[in-house]
């Protein structure tokens, strides 16, 4: 039996802006992904640890994630670091799917591990990809998530990103978002023992006729819990984007810091980029703030690197490329990000060759 | 010996005219400070000279070896040989003090092959951690490192005149005096000539200046020598503005 789902709209503020109504979920069949995993044999669990992080369902793509979801659960058990990374790869091959993969994370006291997942398809595969992530860092865990979107120009992404802090744990949610069609990411860091730290950083580029799309929430749920956001993004060609990130510090988590900053970099006419940041908070003695730009190449920059002699066509193209060479220089050193240097290079060339 | 002649200088910054006609002769391993109170346009003099945008020239020259440098694009002033030390040096995340350097020497059309090594003699002139040069320009570093990367950058690109904007703002004493030795010692091994803007006499117990201008109300008020800073230090600017 497979009855059609109600789908949201973007009178809802959450999907605002989005390309919901395009979605007829009916043109996919379930299938799953082919998935090759790189050096988690040592802490894969065969019972499904999915429900440890989420927060309810937050909406019908959660859920029909929870009905379908081919999951990998991971616990890394107590004060054991994990040398090397994990490498998880999802290859969307078939056309006309809708895959539902679901990661969880169980980092257990004082343990330390960096995953890396990917989303991978070519440019003819029109399918949908629905992941959900889960991650529950126990007190004093450390974890390092890196996820990459590697779609092809037809395929769509919906994704939920969800984690949990508790005492002292670190958490940093990482997002390269370079491909799909239509690529959401809705990414919520929950921190709900005092010291809990969750860093969320992203980097995203849509060029053509590509849309990325993120809601970010930082809920602060206990005393002197941290939590920083950097999301750094391009347009180009007649590609879109949107932030919608929040701030929520409730009654009972005085003392707590949270900052979010969301640069967007405007590089065709046609491209168009919206940002809107929020804070919600519920009491007094916090430190907060939120930044938020949407433009074109910092003059100043242009400036500073012209005045050393280099031509401004040189100039502007190290400035846009350190753009986003500074939130990969902030990924976990452990991982190598050189294919994706190379890969924003390309598509760089590719933007500049198309004006 | 090189020449850079500024003759007749005005300029607007937002239709306000700033500079009123700034007239200055600087020949190669010459030291000239300028010294002005705030406002008197000392910053604008150097981002007029370096082609900043936002500034408009409305009247006069600038020429390097009678080369008109008011026509040319930035970049190209910078090849020919003038050098901008800033007074806030703008960050420029994820791009780094070395590939900066090389784009740079490369369009001076200079070897790169030996970059690496003379980073870290240069480095070890001002006491600057060669490793920051690996790192993004200007992001999170001190005040002080700040000019002692500015400092290294006019070492490794050996133009013909700096213009120092406020070397000595933001920085203590000690990042002051390794950076103002080393801009000396530029002007005699590499016969470098400097245009030193500054609004104390600090930087020049250091870097001696053989010419002392003051700039006021956009127009040089007074030029003489050395003692002329002495009596600024003592008096202040009331009897020049």
């Amino acid at each position: 039996m497979n009855i059609t789902p109600t789908l949201p709209s973007t009178e809802e503020e959450i999907w605002r802006y989005s390309r919901i109504a395009e979605l007829d979920l009916s043109a996919f069949a379930i299938a799953t992904a082919r998935t090759e995993t790189i050096g988690l044999d040592a802490v894969r669990v065969n019972d499904s640890l999915a429900g440890i992080a989420m927060n309810g369902t937050p909406d019908v793509f959660a859920e029909l994630n929870a009905e379908n979801a081919q999951t990998i659960s991971l616990r890394i058990p107590k004060g054991v670091a994990i040398d090397g990374v994990i490498e998880i790869i999802h290859h969307i091959e078939a056309d006309g799917i809708v895959a539902y993969p679901r990661l969880v994370i169980d980092a257990e006291p004082e343990s330390q591990v960096t995953v890396v997942e990917r989303f991978v398809s070519n440019d003819s595969v029109k399918s949908l990809v629905v992941p959900v992530l889960e991650i529950r860092s126990a007190a004093s865990a450390n974890v390092n998530y890196v996820g990459v979107n590697q779609l092809g120009l037809r395929t769509w992404m919906i994704a939920h990103q969800q984690t949990l802090g508790l005492r002292d744990s670190n958490t940093r949610v990482n997002t390269i978002a370079l491909g799909g069609d239509y690529a959401r990411v809705r990414a919520e860091v929950r921190l709900v023992e005092s010291g809990a730290n969750a860093q969320q950083l992203a980097l995203y580029f849509a060029s053509g006729t590509q849309m990325h799309d993120f809601r970010t929430l930082q809920r602060h749920e206990a005393p002197r819990t941290y939590s920083d956001l950097l999301f750094k993004g391009a347009v180009g060609g007649s590609a879109r984007s949107v932030y919608t990130g929040l701030i929520r510090i409730e009654k009972n988590a005085g003392k707590s810091e949270a900052f979010q900053t969301n640069r967007n970099l405007t590089l065709g006419a046609g491209a168009w980029a919206e940002s809107v940041p929020n804070l919600e908070i519920e009491t007094n003695e916090v430190k907060c703030s939120h930044a938020s730009t949407v433009g074109s190449i910092d003059e100043e920059q242009r400036f500073y690197l012209e005045s050393r002699g280099i031509a401004p066509e040189v100039a502007e193209r190290l400035v846009v490329f350190g753009f986003f060479k500074d939130v990969l220089d902030r990924l976990p050193s452990n991982v190598d990000t050189t294919s994706l240097e190379a890969e924003i290079a390309e598509k760089l060339r590719r933007e500049e060759a198309a004006q | 010996m090189s020449t850079l002649k500024i003759t007749g200088l005005t300029a607007e910054v937002a239709g306000k005219e700033i500079l009123k006609g700034i007239d200055l002769e600087l020949n190669s391993g010459e030291v000239h400070a300028i010294m002005g109170p705030n406002g008197a346009g000392k910053s604008t003099l150097s981002a007029v000279i370096m082609g900043k945008p936002g500034y408009t020239v409305t009247g006069g020259s600038v020429t390097l070896d009678g080369v008109d440098m008011l026509a040319l694009p930035t970049w190209q002033r910078a090849t020919a040989g003038l050098h901008l030390v800033m007074q806030y040096p703008t960050e420029v995340p994820g791009v780094h003090v070395d590939q900066v350097l090389a784009e740079a020497l490369s369009a001076r059309g200079r070897d790169t092959k030996e970059m690496s090594a003379r980073i870290a003699v240069e480095a070890g002139r001002i006491n600057f951690d060669a490793s920051l040069v690996s790192r993004a320009m200007n992001v999170d570093l001190s005040g002080g490192e700040k000019k002692r990367n500015e400092t290294l950058q006019l070492g490794m690109l050996e133009p013909k005149f700096a213009i120092l904007d406020e070397l000595d703002s933001g920085l203590d004493i000690d990042a002051l005096r390794d950076c103002a030795r080393r801009v000396e010692a530029a002007t005699h091994e590499n016969n470098l000539g400097v245009l030193a803007i500054t609004h104390y006499v600090r930087l020049l117990e250091e870097l001696k200046p053989d010419v002392v201008h003051i700039l006021a109300a956009g127009r040089i008020v007074k030029t003489g020598g050395p003692e002329l800073a002495d009596i600024l230090e003592r008096d202040g600017y009331a009897a020049f503005v």
